[in-house]
């Protein structure tokens, strides 16, 4: 059942990403990406990070692809759809793919020990071990203490960007 | 197996009670809005027009289901049924009572708890943005796609207070699951003030309960916020294409989310199915007294010599408001029905503030509307989230 639900949600996802990069029609890539993201909630679930699975569709697909979707609504993309695409530079993309695409291959195959972070709750249940605390308790706890410091950074990183949107879009403050 | 048909069973059960309520929703609210504009309300179809449901159901099932030519097909299809998907699965979480045993088996009132119970409820609202968003742009018709692109901008101002909105209780709560929430809500303090998160200290959340409130509204395209379908500027925004059961998922999908809505503020601020005064006191026999007084008046007026028309109705109302009553005091059915009736009679009452709501506010203008949002209700959900923070680490 979990390798069948892994296998329908990792289509969902390479599907989306197909569809979102192939589509001419800005709503129709939109969508795809949504459906994309969709089946990467639903890999976040059958890891149990079921906080995670909440935030992805609260924050990506409620918040972000909304505001997406409203701006292409807004701009007419029509003559844009029938003029040429900006796809000329395929060769440089393809080895850029490639190289990373290697690149995650090899940390896969060499580092593979190290990617325990999502094996714990499963080992923990496999030892009968007492039940965890809880997703969401464990993101708080390693968040705001292990990690207080880059959330901290990345939240000013997000607040340059809000500040330098409203300075972009208006004229005079 | 067990597991498996008492799943079963108490879904086939909510959803049938979710969808006689969301029909018969319809008609209490055009019965209190007529009653509001000195009206008579819907009163042909059956006695107190009581079958106007069912003859709405029918008309729109059997209406002619037209797709427009210059539609995208597979978006128009999809976008009610998204709507409709999206606000109905929020009920599978909501606790309607407590623990009760059901010919031996023990089980809770609530299809299933979730650790996540909240953020599921909001993911499920956001999510149910892309029906109304995306019906509006599937459509092909100016009007829709303004009412669908307002509806969106709306629904993503109005989420950002309702969401501080909630986390303002959460922080005095200290969970997330549903179910927990309304249990950490038991009790009275001082023996009579019920502990319920707009009366519990150290900070009682009066301002976030009428944050939450509004912003519902808005969440919901009620009225004052139903500029989406602001008939005199969009003629019916985004559903203007639709037409038969597709139209009919839209309105199921807007009464689904006002339960919510309500439901949710229920349990967040108002203490699930506690009572709203210690049982030492008497509150197990407010139910069986309202429907005793409900059979009375059903009585007088149905053998009144002045109104004949209602001499068949109103007795047989009164039989069953009777049966009721007695049904709250027989000891094997009292801890299942006694919940349920505060669950629902605090639910009901903020539909009918719903309600009365419409028939009593003009709508906003658009820039009110956002004005509204952003430099009220944000800030004020802020502000209130802060202070509650501060009190919670202080005490």
């Amino acid at each position: 059942m979990e390798t069948f639900s892994f296998y329908a949600f990792a289509v969902l996802v390479l599907g989306g990403a197909i569809l979102t990069i192939t589509r001419r029609s800005a709503v129709h890539s939109a969508i795809s990406l949504i459906v994309s993201l969709v089946g990467v909630a639903g890999l976040y679930l059958l890891q149990q990070a079921e906080f995670l699975f909440a935030v992805q569709i609260v924050l990506y697909i409620g918040g972000i692809m909304v505001l997406f979707l409203f701006v292409i609504m807004l701009v007419n993309l029509d003559e844009a759809a029938k003029e040429r695409q900006f796809n000329g530079q395929w060769l440089i993309a393809l080895i850029c793919a490639t190289v990373v695409g290697l690149q995650v291959a090899w940390f896969m195959t060499k580092g593979a020990g190290a990617l325990k972070l999502a094996q714990v709750p499963v080992a923990a249940a496999q030892t009968g071990a007492p039940v965890s605390p809880g997703n969401v308790e464990a993101i708080a706890d390693v968040l705001f203490s292990e990690y207080l410091l880059p959330f901290e950074v990345a939240s000013v990183l997000l607040l340059v960007a809000v500040v330098g949107s409203v300075v972009m879009a208006k004229k005079r403050i | 197996m067990d597991f498996f048909l008492l799943s079963l069973v108490k879904a086939g059960v909510v959803a049938a009670v979710l969808l006689t309520t969301l029909a018969y929703l319809q008609w209490v609210e055009r019965k209190v809005i007529a009653h509001i504009q000195l009206r008579m309300g819907p009163s042909r179809v059956g006695p107190h027009g009581l079958l106007q449901p069912l003859a709405d159901v029918i008309k729109l099932i059997t209406k002619e289901d037209l797709i427009p030519p210059h539609v995208n097909k597979f978006l128009y299809l999809l976008a009610p049924f998204l709507a409709m998907t999206m606000a109905l699965i929020s009920i599978s979480i909501i606790p309607f009572g407590g623990e009760i045993e059901v010919f031996g088996t023990k089980t809770w009132m609530q299809l299933t708890d979730l650790n996540i119970g909240v953020l599921f409820i909001l993911a499920a609202s956001s999510m149910g943005v892309y029906g109304i968003a995306l019906a509006g742009w599937a459509s092909n018709n100016k009007y829709a796609l303004l009412g669908g692109l307002r509806s969106s901008a709306q629904m993503i101002s109005y989420e950002l207070p309702m969401s501080l909105a909630i986390a303002a209780p959460l922080l005095l709560l200290n969970t997330l699951s549903l179910r927990e929430i309304v249990q950490m809500q038991s009790g009275y303090a001082f023996g009579i003030v019920p502990r319920w998160s707009v009366f519990q200290g150290p900070f009682p959340q009066v301002i976030s309960f009428f944050v939450f409130l509004i912003a519902g509204f808005a969440e919901t395209n009620r009225i004052p916020f139903d500029l989406p379908e602001a008939e005199n500027e969009l003629v019916a925004g985004f559903h203007t294409e639709y037409s038969s059961m597709k139209f009919a998922a839209f309105f199921m999908a807007e009464y689904a989310n006002m339960i919510t809505i309500a439901a949710m503020t229920t349990i967040l601020f108002l203490g699930g199915w506690h009572p709203i005064f210690p049982a030492a006191y008497g509150a197990d026999f407010v139910a069986p007294l309202i429907f005793a007084i409900a059979a009375g008046v059903c009585f007088y007026h149905g053998l009144h010599p002045a109104r004949r028309f209602d001499r068949i109705t109103l007795p047989v109302f009164g039989f069953v408001f009777a049966a009721m009553a007695a049904a709250f005091l027989i000891p094997a059915l009292h801890d299942a029905l006694i919940p349920l009736f505060w669950f629902a009679a605090k639910t009901g009452f903020l539909l009918f503030v719903f309600i009365w709501i419409r028939g009593t506010l003009p709508r906003f203008r658009y820039d009110q509307l956002m004005n509204f949002a952003w430099k009220f209700l944000f800030p004020v959900a802020l502000i209130n989230l802060l202070v509650t923070g501060l009190m919670v680490a202080l005490f």
